[in-house]
């Protein structure tokens, strides 16, 4: 309580200071006048008595200055003089202060945002209950794309059954596409996108719908009620966030479907699994139905409490390769693998490398930042040399000017760090909108309490970074020096500028490591963009078709040469085709042997299948090097027609001519009729794996979907409504889907690199300015110190030319011994970038002389403006002042 | 107490004796406060001088520092303050202790006492 009391107590006194010091000044007058008067009874005079009161009483401001200690918070008195002078000094100086606080905030609020996007990708637990338990489940191999990271239904089943390692095992169907599903209702059908889940997939993971209920395991069994659940977005969107719409029905492709549940915004299924999806609604997956779609689930499991991912991945290498491909047809076999992955490490692992670069390339911008400061700050503290002597003789101690010194730092600091807070803000917001970059959790980012506080940070360490320096130079000082008139100030001469020149070679060789970073990185995405695809992206564009061809591959047949007749006599077309997916989207798998070549698991890699109307392959632009394309009369029953790529030519009829040759695709026969160029199905960086061709007339395969391509010479844009109108005509019922340029499927496949390429580029863009001011400064500064010497120079004969090739011969000798330093900095550094490069050496030799060239004409033009400056010196001028 | 060790001085008039005791400020708060219980309410100057006297013009006192040690006194609640006027009609702030200050004062007074005792009796091994 006595602490309490007195630190009330010392509260009050803190501000109520002068009448307190009123009160005391009454005091001390009353007890020298009681000194005085006993002094003059004593015998003395009223001169030597009030002299040897005063003597007695001791210092009268030593007194108040004991008083107020005693009585108040001394150093918080302290701390606020010295944050108004701080004030003040920084007002009048407006330069350097906006200066200093734009590049402060950049720097930061770079820190800052790619803090966030660390911290919501790699350190934040995913948004599920107990996120360390869940586990993403795929086979070992996965070459063959998504058919083979994906299980049957009834091998999951099974695995749910036996396994002692997971609680739970859940799973969605793996090979739905974006715009599946029809919302029927009054006007146009709507494309939404749709998603068929386990029933078991939500309380899996954790998930509690906010409005209504989970699925039954009733609605998963066959013939049962249609439901759905609803994403939170879509709901918002669609029905405007009504809370009746629980319980009431939707026309989900034309079936009367009841909405169960409403999912809340915490969960967003394409921010964890499939980056850059969106999904709209979702339905349980009725496994009855399924089993002879063979492997179409994508596990996901929750492991038991205690159980380590190590031991669940053991028993999975014992139970997967027994698990049955289709209970019904055990003669399918068996033979599954698995590979465990925690699921955080499953979403973001990948991108792992790319965030700790960033986070590196950030860090070194703080760096550059507080190297310049620390310029700056030098510049100035030298200039107010003779302030701070002035202190020091009058009492002040170093440490109390070191302070005052690291107060203006933390002003800076704090000012820099608001408005870097408010630009982190702004692009973290921007990113998390930005849906169509392919990066995972990219919905979660925000500005968090982790990433304030690491700002709080940053904020201190660049502050003690840069305002320390020069408070220990600036009071280790020759006093008597400062003091004088013409000294130059407390610090001066050559280990002064040694320092200043010291940071600003490591100023550019940081520049330097930056810029052979970005440019390196830039030279791998030229190259991912040269890369041959396979083929044409340009110039083409694709819609998703819906018919009805009432399960006769004849009607079929004629249904889509129909479409494509009347397509290609719009003006402006000049090929289409139909397939069933497009490349760089969904895919899937089987296999293909030659004839009589008995099947045996894993012999060779699955194969990715598209069935295709004829004309398709001119469409997408692809090259058919043997054989021909597909034909309307290719529907033979017996023998299918089959077109493979150049992969599986050289694999399975190597040498030989693969044209007329039979092979066996899901156990019916197809004639190799044609053999295309390699594609690149997955992204512009994978290999092409094995690619075939089977056409969509052909009556062993069922309906597809079907993908219209149009290549057209005009914008694919302008095309558009004249395509819709058609297929509208042939089919009323068809649904308003998107018209997408196929060069945005190949944009959003390459959209992280090209993301990663232009923050890295930004960062060295920054690095580069702030080390060009860097060198200014420097090089502004000498030339004022030695304002004289030039001066003295110029009356003794030296040309204008002369003066101006020393200024720049200096800047020159700084720069290229920071070139040097950085070049050997950046060849260790870019060893470590070495796997997020793509045909790109790390000692590209092209990036360095790039980087040096640049440099080097940066550091001239830097050092230009003071050296016409230097040029300009009137000897008269310079030699009369100081 | 720890008077006995002055081992210097003898006092000459007002002039500051160099050889005087330096006081810590908590033994300065301590006088004050026994000055206090002894003398009654008084004002700074009158305790400033009380302390000189009786300590025989051996402390090294400069009077103003009697101010510091009133106001850590007042802030704990040990003493009380109140402007009144002295013997000759001068307006002036009297101080006087509290319930609580004297209950302290008898506190520090044994802890005074033992450590003196203990002092004594350390430093009397040396000369052995």
């Amino acid at each position: 309580m006595s602490l309490l009391r007195r630190s009330r107590k010392r509260l009050h006194a803190f501000s109520n200071k002068q009448p307190l010091d009123a009160d005391f000044e009454a005091e001390m007058a009353a007890h020298l006048e009681m000194a005085i008067e006993e002094n003059i009874q004593h015998g003395l005079s009223e001169v030597e008595a009030r002299r040897q009161a005063l003597v007695r009483f001791g210092g009268m401001e030593q007194a108040k200055y004991k008083h107020r200690e005693a009585r108040g918070f001394m150093r918080l008195d302290i701390l606020l003089q010295d944050l108004k002078y701080t004030f003040r000094t920084l007002r009048r100086e407006r330069g350097f202060t906006i200066v200093a606080i734009l590049i402060l905030a950049l720097g930061i609020g770079a820190n800052v945002a790619v803090f966030s996007v660390v911290n919501t990708l790699l350190l934040r637990p995913l948004p599920f209950s107990n996120p360390q338990e869940l586990v993403r489940i795929h086979q070992k191999d996965p070459k063959g794309g998504e058919s083979s990271m994906t299980y049957s239904t009834d091998a999951m089943l099974e695995f749910q059954r036996q396994t002692r390692s997971f609680q739970q095992v859940t799973g969605y169907f793996a090979f739905s596409g974006p715009d599946n599903v029809k919302l029927i209702t009054t006007g146009q059908p709507q494309p939404i996108s749709g998603l068929s889940v386990a029933g078991n997939f939500f309380p899996t993971l954790g998930v509690q719908p906010l409005l209504g209920r989970q699925f039954t395991s009733e609605e998963c069994l066959k013939n049962s009620r249609p439901v759905t659940i609803l994403s939170f977005a879509f709901w918002k969107r669609r029905f405007g966030a009504n809370p009746a719409i629980v319980g009431q029905t939707i026309n989900l492709d034309g079936t009367q479907t009841t909405v169960v549940g409403v999912l809340p915004d915490s969960f967003d299924f394409g921010s964890v699994f499939s980056p850059g999806a969106r999904i709209d609604v979702f339905a349980p997956a009725v496994f009855a139905n399924m089993e002879d779609w063979g492997n179409t689930m994508a596990l996901v499991g929750r492991l038991r409490p205690g159980v380590s991912l190590g031991q669940a991945q053991a028993e999975a290498d014992s139970l997967f390769p027994k698990l049955h491909f289709n209970l019904k047809h055990p003669e399918f076999g068996t033979g599954y693998t698995a590979n465990l992955f925690g699921l955080k490490e499953y979403v973001s692992g990948k991108l792992r490398r790319s965030l700790v670069v960033l986070w590196c390339a950030v860090g070194m911008i703080l760096l550059i930042v507080c190297v310049n400061l620390s310029n700056l700050m030098l510049a100035r503290t030298a200039a107010r040399g003779k302030e701070f002597a002035m202190r020091t003789a009058l009492g002040a101690g170093r440490g109390r000017i070191v302070r005052q010194l690291l107060t203006e730092a933390l002003i800076l600091s704090a000012s820099g760090a608001l408005l870097g807070l408010g630009m982190a803000f702004a692009v973290i917001t921007w990113l998390a909108h930005q849906g169509s970059i392919a990066l995972p959790l990219l919905g979660d980012l925000r500005i968090d309490g982790a990433a304030l506080g690491w700002t709080v940070f940053i904020a201190l360490s660049a502050s003690i970074l840069f305002g320390l320096a020069p408070g220990l130079r600036v009071s280790t000082g020759n006093l008597q020096s400062a003091l004088k008139d013409g000294g130059r100030g407390a610090s001066d001469g050559k280990s002064h500028n040694r320092m200043r020149s010291v940071l600003v070679v490591s100023e550019i060789a940081l520049a330097c490591v930056l810029l052979v970073g970005a440019g390196l990185l830039l030279r791998s995405f030229l190259n991912v963009l040269d890369v041959d695809l396979g083929f044409q992206p340009s110039h083409a564009a694709a819609i998703s078709v819906s018919y009805d061809d009432g399960n006769s591959s004849i009607k079929r047949g004629v249904i889509l040469q129909q479409i494509l007749q009347r397509v290609e006599q719009i003006p402006g077309v000049e090929t289409a085709g139909i397939t069933d997916s497009l490349p760089m989207s969904t895919n899937r798998s089987w296999d293909i042997t030659p004839k009589g070549h008995p099947f045996k698991q894993g012999e060779f890699p699955d194969t990715f299948v598209y069935v295709v109307t004829p004309g398709y392959l001119n469409a997408i632009g692809m090259h058919l090097i043997k054989g021909r394309d597909f034909q309307w009369t290719d529907t033979d029953k017996t023998l299918g027609a089959v077109i493979i790529n150049d992969a599986i030519a050289q694999t399975l009829w190597p040498g030989q001519d693969p044209v007329g040759r039979i092979a066996t695709i899901g156990g019916s026969d197809a004639q190799v009729i044609g053999v295309v160029a390699n594609v690149r199905e997955t992204d512009a960086e994978t290999e092409a794996g094995w690619q075939m061709y089977l056409s969509q007339t052909a009556p062993q395969f069922g309906p597809m979907a079907a993908d219209l391509v149009v290549r057209t010479k005009l914008p694919p844009a302008s095309l558009a409504s004249a395509v819709m109108g058609t297929l509208r005509e042939m089919n009323p019922s068809q649904p308003a889907n998107e018209f997408k340029p196929i060069q945005m499927l190949v944009d959003h496949a390459t959209s992280p690199r090209r993301f990663f390429v232009i923050l890295v580029g930004s960062f060295a863009g920054l690095g580069l300015l702030l080390a060009a001011l860097g060198i200014y400064g420097v090089i502004s500064y000498s030339v004022t110190q030695r304002t004289q010497e030039i001066g003295i120079r110029m009356a003794l004969g030296s040309s204008m030319a002369r003066v101006q090739k020393d200024v720049l011969w200096g800047t020159l000798r700084l720069a290229a011994i920071g070139i040097l330093l950085g070049t050997a900095a950046s060849l260790g550094a870019a060893r470590l970038i070495a796997s997020l490069l793509f045909a790109t050496t790390p000692w590209d030799a092209t990036t360095y002389l790039a980087m040096v060239a640049v440099l080097t004409a940066v550091a001239v033009l830097s050092g230009y403006i003071p050296a016409r400056r230097a040029s300009r010196i009137d000897p008269l001028v310079a030699l009369r002042a100081n | 107490m720890f008077m006995r060790y002055s081992s210097v001085v003898i006092p000459q008039g007002y002039d500051m004796h160099p050889s005087k005791l330096d006081l810590l400020q908590g033994t300065l708060d301590l006088m004050v406060l026994q000055t206090l219980a002894s003398m009654g309410p008084q004002h700074g100057y009158g305790i400033a001088r009380r302390i000189e006297q009786v300590s025989g013009n051996e402390v090294l006192l400069n009077q103003g520092t009697i101010y510091a040690s009133l106001v850590r006194l007042e802030q704990r609640g040990w003493i009380e303050s109140n402007w009144g006027t002295s013997e000759n009609n001068r307006k002036a702030k009297f101080y006087a202790i509290t319930a609580s200050g004297r209950k302290q004062l008898i506190e520090d007074a044994r802890y005074w006492e033992r450590l003196s005792c203990v002092m004594d009796r350390v430093l009397a091994m040396g000369k052995e």
